[in-house]
């Protein structure tokens, strides 16, 4: 069968395989890069933008190292296309802290000793907050399910809890 | 006395990682960085045939192409010696992509390099390689036939055979004896950092930004592959994402990051793909033990025969030691353990967390526990009665506290009362049962003389200095405390830098060593700096301490003040000015104690689990862990915690969990992703505790430190299976308890 | 592993993303990605250009049919989880939902795209081994290979690869509709004869024409639904594919008989596996224990295992023994 490309409506949006201008939108500055379609949202914010903050732990979905928000819903930006976000709002780690303020999340995260190598870490931070956002930390039980897509190898586990649920508590002013 | 060594100060490095600007080695910017891909054979066994680039080549990006035809030769053969020594430490004594040989699936056969990540990933899809292959052998199950006594393990370093006494005839003489047999499916690292090496050359020498627990491993490994001076090659590591013992040994990536970075004159990005990482940074074997127990009604051992079985290389003797433990924590005159080994096509496996003891333990410790039961004795009181006051040469423990740890464990965890009976609690669908084991590692002396530097500037700001790296040990922070202490600072006036060779030397933390060498040589260098300081000072006819004793100067946040009249005395800053001494600094060094030193050394703890097994479905949930250890001076309470937690949840995941096994038809290791090769997530996780039994030991160093990294790991499986006796009454004979192990009573016996 | 050079097309409406595909012979649509560029950096599928149907307006969730549900096909499982209609009228395909995966990819992955969801099988996808579903003809590595998860219920001699989903359980229990536009018109799928089962051609996994694009999922009034339930039994605790799932929604008279059964399991098939044979064997029986077992029996008789996944049977009767005896008391 051979590509009639002439009568597809899709002609004149057909971008790539090249490298071309994307605007992407991050930490509420916007980017204009040049990527081709095949770059990940991940490689195109450690490789084009360095912001490194970002983790590649698997690149297959299964780690969650590679957590940011788009739209303000946590998503994996391995799995994500680059150019599948341009019109989108995407948070990173690097935006979290605020004027060389750390986010308490932050700094319950240290507090509590809640990694080692730090690896996994900015991914975990990315999802408790969310998480405390979507109201899903209710019970430690709820704490736990739903940071399960979150892998800690050096088993911070206990401290990860401890630290989201010193930041509810305080947020609920308890 | 020390005001910063022992407190919970929160990790200095904390910051970095929270808010993701630490840079590790896969994230150094470098103008013109290229990206390579290593292709790995898709065959166990055989010969690469061709190799056709054509279509590679053609994709657009490629800037080279390295395949076993173009690959440098290695200037020196590889030699499987443990990093710990201090000297170059290949992963295995085979480098890759040197004939067309293919001894494992996976191994390296090409090497891709590209203008990105993408480009490099659709070449080496497109490179047309063609096989011709082999039978392949690498389970027990297919290589059995073929065993052999090992002589030596670990590079030679460790005899395979270790016997006393009559074993024979004790067991059969033996009033009570056990013998189970095990089988444990092969483990792999899965650090969240798969291994990446970031190289750039300078004309003939070359910066590595690599992934290492040890850059000077890394270091030594490479100038000798390369053949090119220690000098030419500096290794830099400021942060890793996880080892576990994968990033413990020098891989060959590491090399042909430098290679490739040459082949195509830029900086070169080589990173280890997730299912990489399943066929590239070693693993923990597959393997099967047998251990056999006599003893006496009375309970003590008479005789322990432990045996082990497992898959190693077609070109290395390689076994985690699975018998120094069951060698020396319980005493037994009539001793036999040895070790047996398939060569399979396999690549060398190598060490993972608390290697040869979380298994070793498992076997040992399930042991004990069928032994108490046999003798209807309590299986605490059964380790402490046979835990000697020596190890198994007759020599006093440097420091011991396993009996401590077993009774603080059994007070925190709740074992008082306990009813020993199998299958008596019911809580719905659930069996609960509870168990104990008892758990040692090593402190292993087997590593050169380590060295730190200590350098204050005359504003009273410090720099500590050694090549250590940060794992998420701690280094950094634990360092932090004992240079300030060793000198006499506030922590806040110290940096300490590491993660670098060109610092002074010290070897790679991994053994559980790393805290052990390396604040041994940081507190000589504060100390010596200290003292050095004070002896200026009451040599200075213009100090306020002049003519003192240097014994009676003491010093606290940068101040040297007179132990009889503290009004009496002078900063560090005020001498270093007043001298026009823009600095001073000192070098410390540690020389470990021989091997043959006169003490047993393990560290010593004990375990807790309680469980709950679907008594339908096997499904086995931990509910609750306790862990009591005795590791000697702990630096950093909080850190410490953490390690030692981390090192029951790996021991946990290796229970329930953590399996893989080798396809036998491709050779291929069935799992090669986080998503099917399971590790916990935070949903596993049980309420878990941790406590000290504070031991001193003057032997371990000055400061008397043990290590942390791979104790709280050894017993943990163990007491997990133990509680799953106690809950369902059948005994687990396979790892990891899966729910058909559990179901179908505890695999093979 | 591979990330080939692709040609990208964001498609602004569902006449356009059918169009650029159909007329392009390697050209996928692209949903939350979930799937597709795991397989794609895999190497396992080879598109050359993606249509990103995602700014579609397909996330809606509205009542059809005196209290059923249209679920937009671009609606994220953990919306449609979440939606008050399908917590109270569909509970156990809310608890499904929640079951799978992980939140970040629940807030991904789209329920047309979870239709389209493929197996886990490890042949499948190491893009090498001999593998029909992959490469029609080139054999099945996992009859003779590593097949603990792999399926006992829907098999050939071709494939025995499991089928993932969780939502899909619920989904096929509930007869729900697949509805999709396609090159030649509108369609509208009963979901089991979507869900195709290897026989000889374990590649056609849907009756779906290159183009034809999933617009919504209706889920039928069901009262017998607002009791359902989902329970996943797994090796981890959390963010793993289920070793056995069970959907069910059932009424007992008051004589004690099942006089509805909707059961439908998870983990065992090489489709989502609607039990028809247990249903069949319990609607107008006594809702006891016994009969549940002889039920999940009769399910399970034409189960063809290996040495590695032999347990699975066993392991499945008592899930659903234990599911349905829980529901009932």
């Amino acid at each position: 069968m051979a590509i009639n490309q002439s009568t597809a409506p899709a002609e004149t949006g057909l971008r790539g395989p090249r490298g071309e201008p994307v605007t992407l939108d991050v930490n509420g500055a916007t980017y204009a890069i040049e990527l081709e379609p095949r770059v990940s949202l991940l490689d195109a914010l450690r490789d084009h933008l360095d912001m490194t903050g970002t983790k590649k732990g698997c690149d297959q979905g299964t780690c969650g190292a590679c957590t940011v928000w788009m739209d303000g819903r946590r998503v994996l930006s391995c799995l994500t296309l680059a150019y599948s976000c341009e019109g989108h709002q995407i948070a990173t780690i690097e935006g979290i802290a605020q004027d060389g303020e750390l986010h308490p999340m932050q700094q319950a995260f240290i507090d509590h000793d809640a990694f080692q190598c730090g690896y996994c870490t900015p991914g975990q931070i990315m999802s408790a907050i969310a998480l405390l956002r979507e109201g899903n930390a209710t019970t430690d039980a709820d704490i736990a399910e739903h940071m399960s897509g979150n892998i800690c190898r050096c088993q911070a586990y206990p401290n990860i809890h401890a630290a989201i649920r010193e930041v509810r508590d305080a947020d609920d002013g308890g | 006395m020390s005001p910063v060594v022992g407190k919970p100060v929160n990790r200095v490095d904390g910051p970095d990682k929270v808010t993701g600007t630490g840079r590790y080695c896969g994230e150094i910017v470098l103008p013109g960085l290229a990206y390579g891909l290593i292709v790995g054979a898709a065959v166990a066994n055989g010969r690469v045939v061709s190799i056709d680039e054509t279509a590679a080549r053609a994709a657009g990006g490629v800037f080279g192409i390295m395949t076993h035809r173009n690959t440098p030769k290695v200037a020196n053969q590889p030699r499987l010696i443990p990093s710990l020594a201090g000297q170059p430490a290949p992963g295995e004594s085979f480098f890759p992509m040197q004939d067309d040989v293919v001894h494992y699936w996976g191994q390296p056969v090409a090497l891709v390099v590209a203008d990105s990540e993408e480009a490099a990933a659709h070449a080496a899809a497109l490179l047309d390689i063609t096989y011709e292959p082999g039978v392949p052998v690498a389970t027990i199950a297919d290589g059995r036939a073929s065993a052999t006594q090992a002589k030596t393990l670990f590079g030679g370093l460790m005899p395979a055979t270790d016997e006393r006494g009559d074993v024979e005839g004790a067991l059969a003489a033996a009033e009570v004896t056990v013998d189970a047999t095990y089988h444990f499916a092969a483990n792999h690292h899965n650090p969240l950092e798969t291994s990446v090496t970031t190289a750039q050359w300078d004309g003939d020498r070359v910066t590595l930004w690599d992934s290492t627990m040890g850059v000077r491993a890394s270091q030594l490994t490479v100038a000798s592959l390369l053949g090119i001076p220690l000098s030419d090659v500096r290794v830099i590591t400021h942060f890793v994402g996880g080892g576990f013992g994968s990033k413990a040994m020098v891989w060959p990536h590491v090399t042909l990051a430098a290679m490739a970075a040459r082949h195509v004159g830029r900086p070169v990005r080589l990173a280890l793909t997730r299912p990489q990482s399943f066929t590239s940074n070693g693993h923990r074997e597959e393997q099967e033990q047998r251990i056999t127990l006599g003893a006496g009604r009375d309970g003590r051992l008479t005789a322990i025969r432990h045996r082990k079985l497992s898959v190693t290389s077609p070109f290395d003797d390689w076994a985690e030691p699975a018998t120094g433990v069951s060698t020396q924590i319980y005493g037994c005159d009539n001793y036999l353990g040895d070790h047996q080994l398939i060569h399979g096509n396999t690549m060398t496996p190598t060490f993972t967390r608390a290697p040869g003891e979380s298994l070793g333990s498992f076997t040992l410790e399930t042991a004990m526990d069928r032994l108490a039961y046999e003798l209807g004795m309590d299986p605490i009181e059964l380790r402490i009665m046979n835990h000697p006051p020596v190890d198994n040469h007759g020599n006093p423990w440097s420091s011991d506290g396993m009996a401590d740890c077993l009774r603080r464990g059994a007070d925190l965890f709740g074992w008082a009362g306990r009813d020993p009976t199998p299958g008596t609690r019911q809580e719905g669908n659930d069996l609960i049962g509870t168990g104990v084991a008892g758990a040692g590692y090593p402190v292993a002396f087997m590593m050169p003389v380590q060295h730190a530097r200590a350098r204050i500037f005359h504003d009273g700001s410090v720099v500590i200095q050694t090549s250590a790296q940060e794992f998420g040990i701690g280094v950094t922070t634990s360092m932090s405390q004992v240079g300030a202490d060793g000198l006499g600072v506030d922590m806040d006036v110290l940096r300490f830098e590491a993660g670098d060779t060109d610092l002074p030397n010290t070897t790679s933390a991994v053994g559980s060593m790393g805290a052990t060498m390396q604040s041994s040589a940081v507190h000589n260098a504060a100390t010596t700096l200290r003292n050095d300081l004070i002896a200026h000072a009451v040599n200075d006819g213009k100090s306020p301490l002049h003519g003192l004793s240097p014994s009676s100067v003491k010093v606290a946040d940068g101040r040297m003040t007179s132990t009889l009249d503290p009004s009496i005395g002078e900063s560090y800053a005020d001498l270093l000015q007043r001298n026009r001494l823009l600095d001073m600094e000192a070098l410390g060094s540690w020389t470990p104690p021989g091997m043959d030193t006169p003490h047993g050394l393990l560290t010593f703890g004990a375990q807790f689990a309680e469980v709950a097994v679907d008594k339908d479905l096997g499904l086995v949930r931990v509910r609750r862990m306790t862990g009591v250890f005795a590791p000697g001076r702990v630096l950093n309470p909080k850190l410490a915690r953490s390690q030692l937690l981390g090192g029951m949840l790996w021991g946990l995941g290796q229970a329930l969990l953590e399996g893989n096994q080798i396809d036998r038809q491709s050779g291929r290791w069935a799992l090669n992703n986080l998503g099917e090769y399971l590790v916990p997530v935070h949903a596993d996780i049980p309420d878990i505790q941790v406590d000290f039994v504070e031991v001193e030991d003057d032997v371990v160093g000055p400061l008397g430190v043990k290590g942390v990294g791979e104790v709280g790991q050894v017993g943990a499986a163990a007491a997990i299976a133990n509680a799953v006796f106690h809950a369902t009454g059948r005994r687990m004979n396979e790892l990891p308890m899966t729910a058909e192990v559990v179901m179908n009573g505890g695999g093979p016996g | 592993m591979t990330m080939r050079p692709i040609t990208f097309f964001r498609a602004g409406s569902i006449d356009e993303a059918v169009a650029a595909v159909s007329s392009h012979p390697d050209s996928a649509f692209l949903a939350g990605g979930t799937t597709e560029i795991d397989l794609l950096r895999l190497n396992v599928v080879q598109p050359t250009l993606l249509v990103d149907v995602n700014d579609l307006p397909l996330t809606y969730l509205e009542d059809v049919d005196d209290g059923g549900v249209r679920i937009g096909a671009m609606a994220r499982m953990s919306d449609v989880a979440r939606a008050p209609r399908i917590v109270e009228r569909y509970p156990g395909m809310s608890q499904a939902l929640l079951l799978g995966a992980s939140e970040q990819l629940r807030n991904m992955a789209s329920m047309g795209g979870n239709m389209c969801q493929r197996t886990r099988c490890s042949y499948f996808r190491d893009g090498q081994s001999p593998c029909n579903k992959r490469e029609p003809g080139s054999g099945c590595s996992a009859l003779t290979g590593i097949n603990r998860g792999h399926a006992v219920l829907g098999t050939s001699e071709q494939c025995i690869a499991t089928h993932p989903s969780d939502v899909a359980v619920a989904l096929v229990a509930l007869d729900a509709m697949i509805r999709t536009i396609g090159p030649d018109g509108t369609n509208a799928i009963p979901i089991e004869r979507f869900f195709l089962r290897p026989a000889d051609t374990p590649s056609i996994e849907h009756p779906l024409a290159h183009g034809e694009l999933i617009v919504a999922i209706d889920v039928p009034a069901l009262p017998v639904a607002r009791t359902s339930r989902y329970v996943k039994h797994r090796d981890r605790a959390s963010y793993e594919f289920a070793l056995v799932s069970v959907f069910s929604a059932m009424r007992v008279d008051d004589a004690g008989n099942v006089a509805e059964l909707r059961l439908a399991l998870g983990g065992v098939g090489t489709v989502p596996w609607r039990a028809h044979r247990a249903e069949e064997a319990l609607i107008g029986r006594p809702a006891t224990p016994e009969n549940f077992a002889a039920a999940a029996d009769a399910e399970f008789a034409d189960a063809r295992t290996t040495p590695m996944n032999e347990f699975m049977v066993t392991f499945a009767k008592r899930a659903i023994v234990r599911e349905l005896s829980e529901v009932t008391s």
